[in-house]
């Protein structure tokens, strides 16, 4: 389109300086940490949680709540988009990246290039290998010290702070290697395949 | 080749339309509804939402996501929007914007959230405060369907005054047509008021006689305390967990 119409006496709340450069097209800066799911918030007790990677069809690795606390343990502090267009800085997660789990399972690297996030609840969504490893995400069970709520998560939920956050699977049970990109439970509602926040990647088409 | 590739291949960039404000109604003291002229509008389905991008004359631009209250048989797309307190978008809509403004609007969004009468009922809305919204979407078009399929909504407000949408409520409830409102009120109540007085509960949902063996689509959109809680309940008392679909209304909606 070309130009949008002026809103008569809008001014808005610009973000203060120094925020400018760290939040995204189309968000604003909250202090809240909304909740955003489609569903009951599922109870899963700690007794028969458990996380695994897939490759595939095939189990690769299994945890339970105690074998994946002994993981080695990484604290990260990130800022998180969420589609619905609020951001959040300086948030505080810990748990266990990525490249440790593949580590953990054995696999010398990671057998395919893309890859399905499974959760309670019969959520799931897909994620490029490389958007997971070097770092990039955990499997987050803490929260700003404490331990994830069930509300926001809990006891675990995925992280990937660099794309929008529906991305960040909440109650994530299983890490499935597949060898092509397949559209997970938003993503087969219109929202888009990869969601980086700094391209405004919304929904299909952006 | 699945259905759903063809369908993500397919899909074009969601457009920014202009939509020109037509009516405002004055729903309650802190929310009004936009009656939006919107041309090329493509059509939603009851619950869907849309974004709203304002451009302030510097070029600054802020956008948020509401939902759409209107049924897809209208001709205008209404919005329902709530003042919030320090909002940077609801309260510029809810108080600045006259009839004749323009803003930029695109959608319409989500595909779960969603009902029409072809998936059939009985229905079963739980709303709190503005999260009624994408409810009525779903009333009107059932009413504009013509629908009997049993309907019934347990709307959350604050106070008599605070209620959205009540008179056209009392209006479809009284087509007889199998759709059924009970109100509460948490925190004040008129003299004679026969409706709930307390925030919604196990036993205020146990007592709406709305069988899990009917297996009722559920909805439920406000507040998170109430949407978690509500969520909860039904879950306790047998509904299951993939009928009940929920929606948030938080205060960084603003």
């Amino acid at each position: 389109m070309t130009q949008p119409p002026i809103s008569r006496g809008f001014r808005g709340r610009r973000p203060d300086d120094g925020r400018t450069g760290r939040v995204p097209p189309g968000q604003h800066v909250t202090r809240d940490f909304p909740v955003l799911s489609a569903g009951p918030t599922p109870e899963t007790d700690l007794e028969n949680w458990s996380f695994s990677l897939y490759d595939g069809d095939r189990a690769v690795a299994e945890w339970s709540w105690a074998d994946f606390a002994g993981l080695p343990q990484t604290s990260l502090k990130v800022d998180i988009h969420c589609v619905t267009s609020w951001s959040k800085l300086d948030t505080h997660w810990q748990g266990v990246t990525i490249d440790t789990l593949i580590d953990a399972a054995g696999l010398s690297e990671p057998p395919t290039s893309f890859t399905m996030i499974h959760s309670d609840g019969d959520y799931r969504t897909n994620i490029p290998v490389e958007d997971l490893i070097d770092g990039k995400a955990m499997v987050a069970t803490r929260y700003e010290g404490d331990p994830l709520a069930p509300e926001h998560g809990g006891p675990a939920r995925l992280l990937v702070p660099h794309l929008y956050f529906w991305k960040s699977a909440k109650w994530a049970r299983r890490l499935q290697f597949i060898p092509n990109d397949e559209p997970g439970f938003w993503e087969e509602l219109g929202y888009h395949m990869y969601g980086d926040p700094w391209r405004e990647q919304r929904y299909a088409g952006d | 080749m699945p259905e759903t590739e063809i369908d993500i291949s397919a899909r074009k960039r969601l457009a920014w339309r202009v939509a020109e404000v037509g009516k405002i109604i004055d729903e309650t003291p802190r929310v009004k509804s936009l009656v939006l002229d919107v041309p090329g509008w493509p059509g939603h389905r009851p619950g869907q939402h849309v974004d709203v991008r304002l451009t302030a004359e510097d070029g600054y631009q802020a956008q948020r996501s509401y939902s759409v209250a209107s049924a897809p048989e209208s001709t205008h797309v209404i919005l329902t929007i709530e003042r919030i307190e320090g909002g940077e978008v609801s309260s510029y809509l809810a108080s600045d914007v006259q009839a004749g403004d323009k803003f930029e609007l695109r959608g319409p969004i989500g595909g779960y959230f969603v009902w029409t009468v072809a998936i059939g009922g009985p229905l079963f809305l739980v709303a709190g405060g503005s999260g009624i919204a994408p409810l009525m979407a779903m009333l009107r078009h059932r009413a504009a369907a013509q629908s009997t399929i049993p309907a019934l909504l347990l709307y959350s407000s604050r106070t008599f005054e605070d209620i959205i949408y009540r008179e056209e409520l009392d209006r479809l409830a009284a087509r007889s047509d199998g759709f059924k409102v009970v109100h509460t009120l948490t925190r004040r109540q008129p003299s004679g008021w026969t409706g709930g007085a307390r925030r919604i509960d196990h036993s205020m949902l146990a007592n709406l006689g709305l069988s899990a063996n009917a297996r009722p689509r559920i909805f439920i959109c406000g507040p998170t305390s109430l949407v978690e809680s509500a969520a909860q309940y039904l879950s306790d008392l047998g509904h299951e967990r993939n009928l009940i679909k929920t929606e948030r209304f938080g205060p960084t909606g603003g």
